[in-house]
């Protein structure tokens, strides 16, 4: 069976000819009530970034396919482009006549260079099946997509710093606002969105808001890719409504007895078996789609460690928050490991990541702290008066 | 390096300018296309770039040493690439590595005196269902054990002419 349930039983294109018998804030209108939330991280409703680029004016306007998939334990945009690229970019091309742009750029992280031969195949045939080009099925539609190839950096998963690697640049974030709706891609009004996001609106677009809505929460419409790996029998790819709890999605994959389980990948937060009834919804737990399974047996200063080491490495260096700051918890860790840090420390630590939370200037340096702040809420008893393990 | 050699990379960057369309959005994949045919960037390299852009020199050497994938170091014909991130690293990247260093007779970061090998760490690269992972240049190894190593390295070498010149004709404009 696939991983992917519901993306393969629609209707090829299906929603593509429904967008083109709408008008464009109709497309919009649909996608607004249908409630769907990004599915990069954020969760930023879809409908109103489009309606922003849409009602932006300007000569030139873009669509950005970000698959940069760089967040540890996220894998489920590769799954999502090695079988159905098709409603990917179905979904970019709704997007495109939705705002009114002409370009698409799928920003694909280099770390994936092997899936551009079968996606550039893709996109050759969507031009001549006319999905694609100008006059896309025989209406005044034109639309086109190419693929830029990230460069080995995680922070160009930022909307802002993958539009300044796009212009040519180091991937540094900017300041926002001015927001990528507005001043985007070469100062041009573009829609930044996940992979998952453009599938999801291409489903939408084609079953209509009220089916999307009846799946899922209130606030948390619809159902979620998952990528699911650490300490289970049966890690992959996962389709599952939002709203389930940890505890139900920890039975799907035969991940029952687990420690604890990291929700957002190592930007997000460490959630011990005492909460695996709560739900990951953008209500409750948010999630990009990375869920790490830690058994009985993992330390969870190992995780840490392994966590920081990642931010060190991918911080780009902009800001004092968190260029130092994870530097400042890694060293942190090594000192919890040693069994050498005061309870007055740790809480100057604990005080640093929450400086780092509101000071930093993108969301890598705002979220980096989360999983250290969680474990230390969490597990202090594990961590606290360690004997080193050399002793 | 001779002169013709120069001249020759000149060219080269010179349609990959045309190729790409002169602008500054030019510069990552003109940078990219040149890394993966010479294995490096030189100071020759980034001057002509940067003529062709109309930026400083370091501009260019500015964006080449921020991205993992394009810093302007030589490396081998073969970057072996192994993730060190959670999920890898709870599945056993640890012995991989060692084996990794004991056949080639290297540590992570260098490159064998052949030229032909070089070893890096990565960042979660998407495969953490299937770990630990590991790219040998743009190909893909997964549940990769330390005794799957000596033949992964064996499939390099025996294929290391052949990958070479066909490299040079498939990517180059
Ligand atoms: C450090 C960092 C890394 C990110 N990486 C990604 C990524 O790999 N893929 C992604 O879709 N969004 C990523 N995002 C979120 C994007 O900035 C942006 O919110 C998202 O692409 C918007 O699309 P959506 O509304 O469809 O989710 C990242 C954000 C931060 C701060
Ligand atoms: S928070 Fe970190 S990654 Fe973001 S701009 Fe500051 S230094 Fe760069
Ligand atoms: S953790 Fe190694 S591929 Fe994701």
């Amino acid at each position: 069976m696939s991983p992917l349930p519901t993306f393969s039983t629609m209707a090829p294109e299906a929603g593509l000819k429904k967008a083109l018998s709408l008008s464009r804030p109709d497309i919009i209108e649909e996608v607004k009530n249908s409630g769907l939330k990004g599915r990069g991280g954020a969760g930023f409703p879809t409908g109103m970034k489009w309606n922003f680029a849409a009602a932006a004016r300007a000569e030139e306007k873009f669509i950005i396919c970000n698959a940069d998939e760089g967040e540890p334990g996220t894998f489920k945009d590769r799954v999502i482009l090695q079988e159905h690229a098709d409603l990917v970019f179905e979904g970019m091309t709704i997007a495109g006549k939705a705002v009114g742009a002409t370009q698409g750029i799928l920003f694909l992280r280099g770390e994936y260079t092997y899936l551009r031969p079968h996606l550039e195949a893709v996109l050759a045939k969507r031009r001549e099946q006319k999905f694609l080009g100008k006059q896309i099925l025989g209406s005044d539609l034109e639309f086109d997509i190419r693929i830029f190839m990230g460069a080995g950096a995680y922070i160009c998963g930022e909307e802002t710093a993958l539009i300044e690697a796009l212009e040519g640049f180091r991937g540094e974030p900017r300041n926002r606002p001015p927001f990528p709706v507005n001043t985007g891609f070469l100062g041009r009004p573009s829609v930044v969105n996940n992979v998952e996001t453009l599938a999801s609106a291409a489903c939408i677009l084609q079953k209509g808001a009220d089916w999307w809505k009846a799946m899922g929460t209130e606030k948390s419409s619809g159902f979620k890719i998952f990528s699911i790996s650490g300490d289970c029998q049966k890690p992959g790819v996962y389709e599952f409504p939002m709203g389930i709890t940890v505890a139900q999605l920890l039975k799907e994959v035969a991940g029952e007895g687990a420690k604890a389980v990291q929700v957002g990948g190592a930007s997000g937060q460490c959630i011990p078996a005492s909460q695996f009834e709560r739900t990951i919804a953008f209500e409750d737990i948010p999630t990009g789609g990375s869920i790490i399974v830690f058994g009985q047996q993992r330390d969870m200063l190992d995780v840490l460690h392994n966590f920081l080491d990642f931010f060190v490495d991918e911080s780009c260096g902009q800001c004092t928050p968190c260029r130092r700051g994870n530097v400042k918890l890694l060293e942190g860790v090594e000192l919890l490991k040693e069994g050498q840090c005061s309870m007055a420390y740790l809480k100057e630590l604990c005080a640093l990541g929450e400086t780092m939370q509101i000071a930093s200037k993108c969301g890598l340096g705002q979220s980096s702290p989360s999983a250290f702040l969680s474990v230390v809420h969490n597990f202090r008893a594990e961590i606290m008066g360690r004997t080193p393990s050399h002793v | 390096m001779l002169m013709t050699d120069r001249e020759r990379l000149a060219g080269e960057i010179q349609a990959l300018a045309e190729k790409h369309g002169k602008g500054r959005t030019a510069l990552i994949p003109m940078v990219q296309e040149i890394k993966r045919k010479y294995q490096k960037i030189d100071s020759f390299a980034m001057q002509v770039i940067a003529d062709q852009l109309g930026i400083h020199p370091v501009e260019v050497y500015s964006v080449v040493s921020f991205y993992a994938f394009l810093g302007s170091e030589a490396h081998g014909k073969y970057i072996i690439r192994l993730c060190r991130t959670i999920s890898c690293d709870m599945q056993g990247k640890e012995g991989v590595m060692r084996q990794l260093e004991n056949d080639l007779g290297i540590t992570f970061g260098k490159t064998t005196v052949d030229g032909k090998f070089s070893l890096e760490w990565a960042n979660c690269m998407g495969m953490c269902d299937q770990g630990p992972a590991m790219l040998v240049n743009e190909k893909l190894y997964t549940r990769v054990t330390p005794e799957k190593i000596h033949e992964i390295l064996e499939e390099c070498r025996r294929s290391f002419g052949v990958h070479a010149t066909e490299q040079k004709e498939v990517h180059l404009v």
